[in-house]
């Protein structure tokens, strides 16, 4: 056995392989991948290594996940701990169907096979799973709120989901991303989605777990025809968050709206990798990804576009702003654009820079404390991206999280 | 009728590259493949000293060791560096004093190439170093540059005559071990020029080389090494052509450049190098390390109009070393037909209040794949460290493509770095406001390109502005689509 397969062996000796078909496959598969490194290019600012030589096992489901919903928030609850789906108010009517995964499940959604390594861990091993399908032209009124806890003792939590939308239908889907507040844990989370014609999906991912957690969040997305697909992705905490986000537009006449905002401080390493993939003319794109850097944090942004031949008028804008805060702090940033068809409109913009000090000095000639001017600049900044989050209960637990871990009193 | 487009296309189907000529000198050109013998070979017929060839063979052995990169966005079939001949040196009987002793086949191909010594002696004050299929044949304004204690010559001659400046300088901005290119060119260099500007002195005249590749099955290493003393200043130009050959012809240049403190120096390339037949078949691969060096208070600046190649594989780079200095790239790359281009920049901020300035601007057209690929550096000392960088690129054909990888690495928190990038094709609403005014297609494309490019092109020293113009105009004539 070779050094690299023995230490895939010993990282994953702590899970179970999973017994369906699809297991078996990426099972095969996983033999031929190995972990990331440096040379590796989609991970080049990204390292793995603290990850898979720890000790890692399956966790046991015994914490309590009420306590991080969402205030005020009338939904259908989904509630995951340590990766087993542990409460869900499971619903089969008419509309919607809101169940937990099966083997028969058939992945519909074929790029989740990409030889990507984490994501084939995922499939292979025993994972919690859940799948979410509404029915064709169906506009759920509720959203469904996800909560995920996982328990900082070594637990290795393994998550999948799938979300179908039936042509013409409608959802609204909040995931919160939570742990205890000490200990080592790493989730693998992947989810595929599935937009069908004209149906229309937004999605509010928060990531608020401790500074020790590690999560790697892969997002497979299909859009079809005449759809419509929004993300905001707001990382609070955690210690290694990746979020890797594919988008395929397979259809003319899509919206694609994928916004991201990162505050971090610490020795946080956030990595936000988003491929859209425009496939069909007529389509447009958009992209905002902000940062605020703080301590020794870490930030990588690395958004690529494709827009494939005769895939014409398509409009993608991408935007990436990065602040600095300290001389420890390090930012990554590959805005990538690659175009095969010419009649398109597509550009990119990234800064990295400071908090302007005249502004500052402004506030604090109003009688803002030094702390303070630096909070309402901050909050300003990430408002662009904040502002995306429609849905007020989100958007008021999104700046209690923010308040508490950076103590905005504002 | 009218002028359409599509007459347009059919009337630059076939237009052939302009400088498709061979010229007739008998070469001295070595048996092709290359092993230590080889090396050493090379390193006899040029008369070097023993450090030279032992800095050849180390550089030898790196390469034996490496391998050819594939991370750029090319396609291509690698070339047999076993099949190429890796010297050809026109015959020439003994070192010349004059341009009237020159073989009058040579003298032919400068006049056809327009870069006629004589005329340019006359017309602008230019100095070129002409370097044919390696070797350097003629340097004119030499005693000009002299009596100012420049040094600009053949690097052979600078081997020979001045072998202190070269083993301080040679390998220190892009060393052997720097790429599997870089490493094959330390090994097998035959020519190129070297140019010295001592302390304080602000160069009169633009230098110049023109590099041609003549020889078929010849692999073009050319060697530049450019030295600015503190306080100098001087203006570099480039000229690149190659005859018309079905084969590929691999060109694998170093430019090295070092601008000491408070010296700026201006380096300028016009590449027209053979970019392949309409189908894609033969053309020039050009695999160029270029690099400068900036210490305090120091100014590089690249200038690059790249017209030509099959592929081309290119990143001018600055090492922001001292504090203040500054680091400019301005970068006009057309691709047409089957032309693949991936070039851009690096710019490594090392020390404070560095400045650095990115100008690229891809034209694609035909069936052709433009990128931009850079770096931009900040490390942790380099406080203040200021960028800009703007890359856009224009789509004339629903065939091509235009890409864009920008690296963009920050350690240090009071730098500030912006970086844009657009995609878009010739809008139509300009187009029409020109034909509109009663400007031809034809005549409208190129203003509009022209203006698109202008920002690079206003960089370029007068004569070269010119000519990059007109080649611009060749390159992309009807291919808006």
């Amino acid at each position: 056995m070779s050094a690299a397969e023995s230490k895939k062996e010993k990282f994953l000796s702590g899970i179970s392989a999973g017994s369906s078909v699809h297991s078996t496959t990426a099972m095969n598969k996983l033999n031929g991948l190995d972990f990331p490194t440096r040379k590796t290019e989609e991970w080049k600012y990204t390292r793995v290594s603290k990850l898979i030589n720890s000790n890692l096992t399956k966790g046991e489901a015994l914490l309590d996940a009420e306590v991080f919903s969402i205030q005020q928030l009338d939904s259908y609850k989904v509630i995951f701990t340590n990766g087993n789906l542990t409460h869900s108010d499971l619903e089969d009517n008419s509309s919607i169907s809101i169940r937990r995964l099966t083997e028969n499940d058939v992945l519909l959604n074929s790029q989740a096979n990409e030889e990507e390594i984490f994501t084939t861990i995922n499939l292979a091993y025993e994972h919690g799973g859940l799948y979410i399908h509404v029915s064709s032209g169906a506009i759920i009124d509720k959203p469904v709120e996800i909560i995920h806890l996982v328990d900082g003792k070594n637990t290795f939590a393994q998550i999948r989901k799938l979300v179908v939308l039936e042509p013409g239908s409608e959802l609204q889907l909040v995931e919160g991303y939570y742990s205890s507040e000490h200990g080592f844990a790493f989730s693998n989370i992947v989810s595929e989605i599935i937009v069908k014609r004209n149906a229309k999906l937004h999605l509010d991912k928060i990531q608020s777990e401790s500074e020790e957690h590690w999560q790697i969040n892969s997002e497979y997305v299909y859009q079809e025809q005449d759809s419509s697909f929004s993300i905001n992705t707001i990382t609070v905490n955690g210690g290694m968050v990746r979020n890797g986000l594919n988008i395929v537009v397979d259809g003319s006449n899509c919206e694609t709206s994928l916004n991201g905002l990162y505050y971090l401080k610490g020795n946080q390493h956030v990595d936000n990798h988003t491929k859209v993939d425009h496939k069909k003319p007529h389509c447009t794109s958009s992209e905002l990804y902000k940062g605020i850097l703080d301590d020794a944090a870490t930030g990588v942004f690395n958004g690529k576009v494709f827009v494939r031949e005769d895939a014409q008028k398509i409009e993608a804008f991408q935007q990436n702003n990065n602040v600095i805060l300290s001389d420890e702090a390090n930012m990554n940033a590959k805005p990538e654009l690659e175009i095969y068809a010419d009649d398109v409109k597509c550009s990119h913009g990234s800064t990295t820079g400071q908090f302007d000090n005249d502004a500052i000095f402004y506030l604090r000639t109003r009688g803002v404390g030094e702390k303070n001017a630096k909070n309402l600049m901050v909050s300003a900044f990430a408002e662009d991206v904040l502002q995306h989050v429609k849905n007020q209960p989100v958007r008021t637990h999104i700046n209690t999280l923010l308040k508490t871990r950076f103590d905005w009193k504002l | 009728m009218a002028y359409t487009e599509n007459d347009l296309k059919e009337d630059l189907k076939g237009k052939e590259y302009e400088f498709g000529f061979t010229t007739d000198i008998e070469s001295d050109k070595i048996s092709a493949g290359l092993n230590e013998n080889v090396v050493r070979l090379i390193s006899e017929k040029k008369n070097e000293p023993d450090w030279l060839l032992d800095y050849r063979l180390r550089a030898f052995r790196t390469w034996e060791k490496m391998e050819e990169p594939e991370w750029a966005h090319v396609k291509y079939d690698k070339p047999d560096f076993q099949a190429i001949s890796y010297y050809a040196a026109p015959k020439q009987p003994k070192v010349l004093n004059s341009l009237d002793e020159v073989d009058p086949e040579l003298r032919k191909t400068m006049d056809k190439l327009g870069i006629s010594i004589e005329e340019q002696k006359r017309l602008s004050g230019v100095a070129v170093d002409f370097v044919m299929d390696s070797v350097s044949v003629a340097t004119s304004f030499k005693e000009k540059l002299a009596e100012l204690g420049i040094i600009f010559c053949s690097f052979s001659e600078a081997v020979k005559e001045h072998p202190e400046l070269i083993k301080k300088y040679l390998g220190t901005v892009v060393p052997m071990t720097d790429n599997f290119y870089a490493a094959l060119n330390s090994a097998v260099f035959s020519d190129g020029s070297f140019c010295y500007i001592p302390k304080g002195v602000r160069c009169p005249m633009e230098l110049s080389t023109y590099f041609r590749i003549n020889e078929s099955g010849t692999g073009q290493f050319e060697r530049t090494l450019v030295v600015a003393d503190k306080g100098s200043y001087c203006s570099y130009l480039e000229g690149c052509t190659a005859p018309q050959r079905d084969e590929n012809q691999l060109h694998a240049a170093v430019v090295e450049l070092i601008a000491l403190d408070d010296a700026e120096i201006k380096y300028s390339t016009v590449q027209n190098w053979y970019p392949g037949d309409q189908d894609g078949v033969g053309g020039v691969f050009n695999f160029v390390t270029k690099r400068g060096l900036c210490e305090t208070n120091a100014k590089i600046s690249w200038t690059q109009v790249e017209t030509g190649s099959a592929v081309t594989w290119k990143y001018p780079s600055c090492v922001l070393k001292g504090d203040n200095s500054s680091g400019e790239f301005y970068s006009v790359a057309v691709t047409n037909n089957f032309q693949q281009a991936d070039t851009g920049t690096k710019m490594l901020h090392i020390g404070k209040n560095t400045r650095s300035t990115i100008i690229s601007k891809g034209i694609s057209a035909g069936k052709s794949q433009n990128s931009y690929r850079g770096l931009v550096k900040i490390g942790k000392g380099a406080s203040g460290a200021r960028n800009f960088s703007q890359c856009d690129s224009l789509l004339m054909s629903d065939r091509c493509g235009a890409h864009t990888f920008p690296y963009i690495e920050c350690e240090n928190s009071t730098a500030k770095i912006e970086h844009e990038a657009t995609t878009s094709k010739i809008g139509e609403d300009q187009l029409f406001y020109c034909l509109q005014r009663g400007i031809d297609e034809e005549k409208a494309i190129s203003l509009i390109v022209n203006g698109y490019a202008k920002e690079v092109l206003n960089k370029l020293p007068m004569e070269f502005a010119v000519e990059a113009q007109k080649l611009l105009e060749i390159s992309l004539e009807g291919s808006v689509g």
